[in-house]
């Protein structure tokens, strides 16, 4: 590992990254040694394609400056948008918390070891939840509250340049947001607030932010109505086609239900499910039609799509997307919202933008698990929970344990419908991130997917393993459950990552398909034990 | 001397009261923000005090998340509520004294209400010099806290160390005959100029006056903070709709007119965040 990082590194102009980390300096994982995990970085030095370097991997596509002219220019830009980041009339939905916990922090460091980045890299100084929020601190108090010698005394100060700012939007990307560390602050601050408005001021400033998050993320969903491309003739389209599936699978009738004016639920999946994973969808709408439910989907723009990318990274992109799924709801005049199997879709439109839905705009909103969870508990469907006879372990999306409280309905039904279900620790409001929170597990490029594998996941890969190490042989099957698409697609590109469906035959998917593959009026079998 | 403690006192006691009370103000009248609550939140008046009560006395979060900096936190912490017990103690004997008369002093209530004090300010002073120094060994000697550890943060527990150790010296040497810590609250109160306050005492007095008028103007001030970070942000989970103040609130903040700059968000004339919010900005790049 490099040497311990300093804040005024983040202001060297030589083009050597500030931090590389090797498979060393790494946490042992519980892996069978004689099967090695994949070196890291397995991609060409960062260094080579960005001008000031942080570390092994880049989420953002920053302007190059060619001039200290044009450099100087786009940091008078981040300056004016950490002012706007402190006004009432620019950031009234953060303001408070963001002040406080500006003006709060002990420097304790107690939120370090709850951060399970900073933990996985080995404990790299970069990765320390403080490290950004220091940084971005003393700017405060020296840019926004006025500075002085006094300031500087009492706060701290750093060189504020172009490469600080350019590294600093790319340290905002190291966090997960998963407010881990905010649970363990003895102030209550919250550096993964803190990297969430860095965040802000570079997209809603500067317009930068990780391509696949805005370009190809929220503002495609705003103008195609998924972030997925999908238009509305072709998610409908994909889900006949997956309706004809589940049919054949399950040998009962599935048809879903599309623009049901005053139907009870609106059901809106992470579109993502759709495209890949097709049994997610398909199950959902077994459970349903099989409990007599009435629901609908919506070929509303947006209306068919969960994901609400701004949430974070940018308050008007989250508030824009949330509204569009209310809209639609309204269109069908139904009686609630039911997000799907998605951990941000849930906080963004159950939570976060909760304040922002009033009047007419206020309609019922409901996570999937409270709805299945009575479904399952009602006796409406028969059970049998021997066809779920393998060790299967949850996965708590941070979205909903620490950020919305859902714990228990989703324990009640694996109790119900998996005898083999066995917890991982820490769990619940506790838990660990699967390592793809905030956007990662959909970024990819520039050895980000390295990155996540072997350093943000590297914590919940250790849960894995530690939660099925009575059973690793390969032999065994076994389940890891992870009710949500993002948490879902990370944990499959780490198991792929390291090979663990073949070394020690561990899977993963979500919830409902657990749920229809112990009903007993369904074919058996609609777990297929093959890697995809 | 006598007239320069008092004043001191005075002067630093209103410092504490209008800059707790100015930084309270800021934060209440921050506007209401999007919910960001931190799971477990206790809602009933008893959840909140029994989680509360813990955390403010003995740093039960500290206890679990970081053990090594409890031991040398709690007793500074622990310390200071004693102190200031003692002191609102010394306060209500001294307010006491002066409706019921100064023979209720010597009376055994009054002996054993004195002798109550003089052990909690004592062990109080203790505990907090004690945690003040750990303290601050900890920041020099760690380095995860070093790098961290800015000049300020060095005087600030310089300053709690050396006002409570010359307060404590001064209070322990003092000479035979010398008023106690009684006698000058008394004396303060009634600004009577007569009471003689050893010299290393009034030094104690004056400077541990001013660690309490500096406080609050620093980010030490964790008794206002916290309660906003817990109150106004873990625990908040209000929904839009319950309360109408709230409603009208966040109706007012919808026509705030932003100048975030990036494309997205900018639209031709000046538009609130009702309009910026209701626009779609890849219609507006059609158009």
């Amino acid at each position: 590992m490099t040497p311990r990082t300093r804040f005024s590194d983040l202001s060297r102009r030589d083009p050597e990254r500030l931090l590389h980390l090797e498979p060393a300096d790494l946490p042992p994982l519980p892996l069978d040694t004689t099967a090695p995990s994949r070196p890291f970085p397995v991609t060409r030095p960062i260094a080579d394609t960005v001008a000031y370097a942080l570390d092994d991997t880049r989420a953002l596509a920053l302007p190059n400056p060619k001039t200290r002219e044009e450099e100087d220019e786009l940091v008078r830009a981040f300056l004016s948008g950490m002012e706007k980041l402190f006004s009432r009339e620019n950031n009234w939905t953060f303001l408070q918390p963001l002040v406080l916990s500006m003006e709060h922090c002990a420097r304790c460091q107690t939120c370090s070891e709850a951060c399970h980045i900073f933990e996985s890299s080995g404990h790299a100084e970069l990765y320390r939840p403080t490290f950004r929020s220091e940084i971005f601190r003393r700017l405060y108090f020296e840019y926004v509250k006025g500075g002085g010698l006094v300031s500087a005394w009492q706060h701290g100060s750093v060189d504020l340049d172009w490469p600080l700012v350019a590294r600093l939007a790319e340290l905002a990307y190291r966090c997960n947001l998963c407010r881990r560390c905010a649970q363990t602050c003895p102030m209550g601050v919250d550096n993964g607030l803190i990297a969430h408005e860095i965040r802000k001021v570079f997209s809603q400033e500067m317009g930068i932010a990780p391509g696949e998050l805005h370009a190809a993320g929220s503002m495609l969903q705003l103008k195609a109505g998924s972030s997925t491309g999908m238009i509305p003739a072709a998610v409908k389209d994909n889900v006949q086609f997956i309706d004809e599936e589940m049919t054949e699978k399950t040998g009962t009738t599935i048809e879903t239900p599309w623009d049901v004016e005053g139907a009870d639920i609106l059901l809106i999946h992470n579109a993502g499910e759709i495209l890949a994973w097709p049994e997610n969808p398909g199950a959902f709408g077994v459970i349903l039609n099989a409990a007599g439910v009435s629901w609908t989907m919506s070929s509303e723009i947006a209306g068919y799509d969960a994901v609400n990318y701004g949430l974070w990274y940018d308050d008007a992109q989250m508030a824009r997307v949330a509204l569009l799924h209310v809209q639609a709801a309204r269109k069908l005049k139904v009686k609630k919202i039911v997000v799907g199997e998605c951990g941000h879709a849930h906080k963004a439109l159950l939570v976060t933008a909760d304040r922002l839905l009033a009047g007419d705009m206020r309609i019922t909103r409901e996570s999937f698990l409270t709805v299945l969870r009575d479904i399952v508990m009602s006796g409406r469907l028969k059970f049998d929970p021997d066809r779920n006879d393998f060790p299967v372990t949850l996965h708590d999306p941070c979205n909903m344990v620490r950020l919305m409280g859902i714990v228990e309905p989703q324990r009640e039904i694996l109790r119900r419908v998996c005898p083999r279900f066995r917890e991982m620790h820490p769990h619940g409001v506790d838990n660990y991130c699967c390592g793809g929170g905030s956007g990662f597990a959909i970024m990819s490029g520039s050895g980000f997917r390295d990155w996540r594998s072997q350093v943000s996941g590297r914590k919940k890969l250790q849960q894995i393993l530690d939660a099925f190490s009575d059973c690793l042989d390969p032999s065994i099957h076994k389940y890891v459950c992870a009710p949500c698409s993002n948490c879902k697609g990370q944990i499959r590109d780490m198991l792929a990552y390291h090979d663990l469906w073949k070394r020690h035959g561990i899977l993963y998917g979500g919830l409902v398909e657990l749920v229809v593959n112990a009903m007993e009026d369904v074919d058996p079998g609609f777990i297929e034990w093959e890697w995809r | 001397m006598t007239i320069l403690v008092y004043a001191v006192i005075a002067i630093c006691a209103l410092v504490f009261a209008c800059a707790t009370i100015e930084r309270a103000v800021k934060y209440a009248r921050h506007p209401i923000h999007l919910r960001w609550e931190l799971y477990p939140v206790p809602h009933e008046g008893a959840g909140r005090v029994a989680a509360m009560v813990p955390e403010i006395l003995f740093l039960e979060g500290l206890w679990a998340f970081n053990r090594r900096l409890w031991l040398r936190s709690f007793p500074f912490h622990f310390g200071l509520y004693l102190i200031a017990s003692a002191g609102v103690g010394l306060l209500v004997m001294a307010g006491v004294a002066r409706l019921a008369g100064l023979d209720w002093l010597g009376a055994p209530v009054g002996q054993a209400a004195a002798w109550i004090v003089a052990a909690t300010g004592s062990l109080g002073l203790v505990l907090a010099l004690f945690g003040a120094v750990a303290l601050l060994h900890r920041r020099a000697t760690e380095p995860a806290l070093r790098a961290y550890t800015t000049a300020g943060d060095v005087f600030n527990l310089v300053f709690f160390a050396a006002a409570l150790g010359t307060l404590g010296a001064g209070y322990v040497t003092r000479p035979e005959g010398s008023p106690g810590a009684l006698s000058i609250v008394i004396g303060l109160l009634s600004w009577d100029h007569s009471v003689r306050v050893p010299a290393l005492l009034a030094a104690g007095l004056m400077s541990t006056a001013a660690l309490v008028a500096y406080v609050p103007l620093t980010h030490m001030s964790h008794f206002i903070g916290k309660y906003f970070t817990y109150h106004a942000v873990r625990w908040d989970d209000a929904p839009l709709g319950r309360d109408p103040k709230m409603s009208a609130a966040l109706a007012e903040y919808l026509t705030y007119r932003p100048t975030w700059a990036a494309a997205h968000i900018r639209a031709k004339g000046s538009p609130t965040w009702g309009e910026v919010v209701t626009t779609n900005p890849t219609d507006e790049g059609r158009r």
